[in-house]
């Protein structure tokens, strides 16, 4: 069965780049959008597959407890965003915004970013990972900018540089890890496999290791974006199309932080090189902090839930920093409930921005009147992301702050109230946007509400009765990352 | 030939990037940055290719190549051709001083100097010498694009930090996949270059000065 399994591993990045080729070339935007799906339904097929027959490591792919979630995690939200994007775009075409040409490409860049996305998740190479997610990264940078407005080249212009010095520093971290570990295994691809640095994690040269971590650490933290290096974050997400926005959320920062985490796996098991974890802590809580109060002053409601996965990020970052079974396992679900929630949301906003034709917070009130499907979700997406029970958001905070508060009550006072101060700027936001008297001007929408009620619905179910066997994947995966 | 002579050659190549790296902080037209950038990627190619001559890896050839060919030759024409059509080859442009830049580029050298050399200590010569000189070119060019609001300039800053880069990847004896990670930043680099032309910054805001675009950020009303 291992033959399976290895072509499983395969399918997981061949189907996206075989349907990126066919999109390329099919004229009829319907069916490129029918295509689209079909290829993030085979692709999820393929992840899936994954769980009953693992294949063993070889040198270039790797499988095991830590990333088989996170790719499940992509092909699901991949999948749902495709069927989003078939409603969006239909939209986005009566209005005139795109053109049948650009969605050709569109199409064609979405499922060459689930190709780096997945080869980043599934390598076993440091140097393919690198490249994995320097390819998500430039096919979203030609997604932000396709609206080709001042304001949308301006962000990708941007995110293209920003990510590229990103890029470049996460290299030269890997180029020091792979000087550190090459004594011990050896010239060739043996030193840079994840397999083999973990199991002679003790035996790597630890001035070079941490030296190398901290350039990782801004490199795919400019990619996470984790404050100071953010700045591409909400104009990316404030400029491209919708479904854009949702994935680069829910799944691309994700995957920069998987990155991180594979790293300071290396870190934690050697035991003569820094606390990793300091550094984490120190970055999440600036974010953290940076982040809510920025969610103050924002005119823009896609900026606004921007601003919010910096945020959450930085919650994950500190989370993964305290560490310990129970900060990990907080880590890893606020991952997963992020993602589901922020990507629901950003469901949610696209029809809304479609709805009432503008992003601009003012202009938009009393969307559970006009719209009440799209008011409603918001609602229940908001609530869920600002960590109120009983949603999964909850559950993993209030794991991160018991366990904090054992271990280092100042961090825990310090983060509760970043988290309180997200909180309030969230709830007013939604008030104005979701109650009162409508405004003005709407058109009718035709929006795809499954994608929305899938996610939610799954962020609920977890938050109200998280399954056993999650549970004990979530605690097996913690001890493994240390 | 000893070892001593080749250690000191790719010393000398490699030192010689950093130098060329301080000579493009100080051009302040555009056209002069764009000749000093294919210069920088030409002893890179040098470097490199020496590289590949003492470590007996062919493959390295490709990459020096690459930098000889693409990087010294192609990109700074289209540059050039770029720069002229947008009318902007004379303009000069620098964040503060000259002289404030050097000293921060200096300081910066003996930054990495004294991190590298620490931390590498138990690498062997070649590498360790390799990595200080790599990562030095890095921050100057990080330094480059930071005191530059030019978008032009911003390419040539991000391509010597990227040149630091290969060197620093070549230097790391036997690392696999150098050829290809040079490949795809040479994507990257033709993706930035097309990107200028294609999205027609200078049709659009009139200037390719990237502050003209921070009028436009969403929030300015």
């Amino acid at each position: 069965m291992n033959g399976l399994a290895f072509d499983a591993v395969i399918a997981t990045i061949a189907i996206p780049a075989a349907a990126a080729g066919i999109l390329a070339v099919v004229p009829s935007w319907r069916l490129a959008a029918r295509l689209n799906v079909i290829a993030s339904v085979l692709t999820i097929a393929a992840a899936c597959l994954l769980l009953w027959h693992r294949p063993a490591p070889t040198t270039l792919f790797l499988i095991d407890d830590l990333n088989i979630v996170f790719l499940l995690l992509n092909g699901f939200v991949g999948c749902t965003t495709s069927l989003f994007s078939a409603s969006y775009i239909a939209h986005e075409l009566q209005t005139g915004h795109l053109t049948p040409r650009y969605l050709r490409f569109y199409h064609a860049m979405y499922q060459v970013m689930m190709v780096g996305m997945n080869l980043a998740l599934i390598t076993n190479n440091l140097g393919l990972m690198w490249f994995g997610v320097e390819l998500a990264t430039l096919s979203t940078v030609m997604m932000v900018g396709i609206y080709r407005t001042p304001a949308s080249i301006e962000a990708s212009w941007k995110y293209l540089i920003l990510g590229s010095v990103g890029i470049a520093l996460a290299l030269f971290g890997t180029i020091l890890v792979y000087l550190a570990a090459k004594p011990v295994l050896g010239t060739g691809m043996a030193a840079m496999q994840w397999s083999n640095l973990r199991h002679h994690a003790a035996a790597l040269d630890p001035a070079l290791l941490n030296v190398g971590f901290i350039f990782l650490l801004i490199g795919y933290g400019t990619k996470a974006g984790l404050v100071p290096m953010h700045a591409w974050l909400p104009d990316a997400h404030a400029e491209g199309p919708t479904p854009i926005s949702a994935v680069l959320s829910g799944l691309l920062l994700n995957v920069a932080l998987y990155a991180i985490l594979r790293f300071k796996m290396v870190l934690a098991m050697s035991h003569a090189t820094i606390e990793p974890g300091i550094l984490m802590i120190g970055v999440g809580l600036l974010s953290l902090f940076f982040a809510a109060l920025m969610l103050y002053r924002r005119r823009d409601i896609k900026r606004l839930f921007a601003y919010s996965s910096i945020e959450h990020m930085g919650i994950i970052a500190f989370a993964f920093g305290i560490g310990g079974p129970l900060g990990n396992i907080a880590g890893l679900l606020q991952m997963m409930m992020h993602s589901l929630t922020k990507s629901a949301i950003f469901f949610s906003v696209g029809h809304i921005a479609q709805a009432k034709g503008t992003q601009k917070i003012a202009a938009i009130t009393g969307l559970t009147t006009s719209h009440p499907l799209l008011g409603w979700t918001l609602v229940a997406g908001v609530a869920a992301i600002a960590g109120l029970p009983p949603f999964g958001i909850f559950t993993s905070e209030f794991l991160l702050i018991t366990s904090t508060f054992a271990r280092a009550p100042v961090l825990a006072v310090l983060l509760g109230f970043g988290i309180l101060l997200a909180f309030g700027a969230l709830l007013l936001r939604m008030t104005t946007l979701c109650f009162g008297a409508p405004s003005e001007g709407s058109h009718p929408i035709s929006a795809s509400s499954v994608p929305i009620f899938l996610h939610l619905g799954i962020v609920l179910l977890i938050g109200l009765a998280m399954p056993a066997f999650l549970y004990a994947w979530f605690a097996h995966v913690a001890t493994m990352l240390g | 030939m000893s070892s001593a002579t080749a250690l000191s050659i790719a010393h000398v190549l490699a030192g010689a990037l950093v130098l060329v790296s301080f000579m493009m902080l100080y051009q302040d037209r555009l056209s002069s940055v764009i000749n000093v950038l294919a210069l920088h990627a030409a002893v890179l190619g040098c470097a490199v290719g020496w590289q590949a001559y003492i470590q007996h890896a062919p493959e390295l050839y490709i990459t020096a190549g690459l930098a000889l060919g693409f990087k010294a030759i192609v990109i700074p024409i289209a540059l050039h051709r770029i720069v002229e059509r947008f009318g902007i080859h004379r303009q000069v442009e620098a964040v503060g001083g000259i002289s404030l830049t050097m000293l921060g580029g200096i300081g910066l050298v003996a930054l990495s100097m004294v991190v590298m050399l620490r931390t590498a200590a138990h690498a062997d010569a070649l590498a360790r010498e390799d990595v200080a000189l790599a990562l030095s070119v890095i921050l100057l060019g990080m330094l480059m694009m930071v005191t530059r609001r030019n978008a032009v300039s911003q390419i040539a800053g991000f391509m010597s930090l990227e040149n630091g880069l290969i060197l620093a990847a070549a230097g790391a004896q036997g690392m696999p996949l150098v050829v290809e990670i040079s490949v795809a930043f040479s994507v990257l680099i033709a993706f930035i270059v097309i990107g200028v032309f294609l999205f027609r910054i200078r049709e659009r805001f009139d200037t390719v000065d990237s502050t003209a675009l921070d009028a436009f950020r969403g929030e300015a009303s």
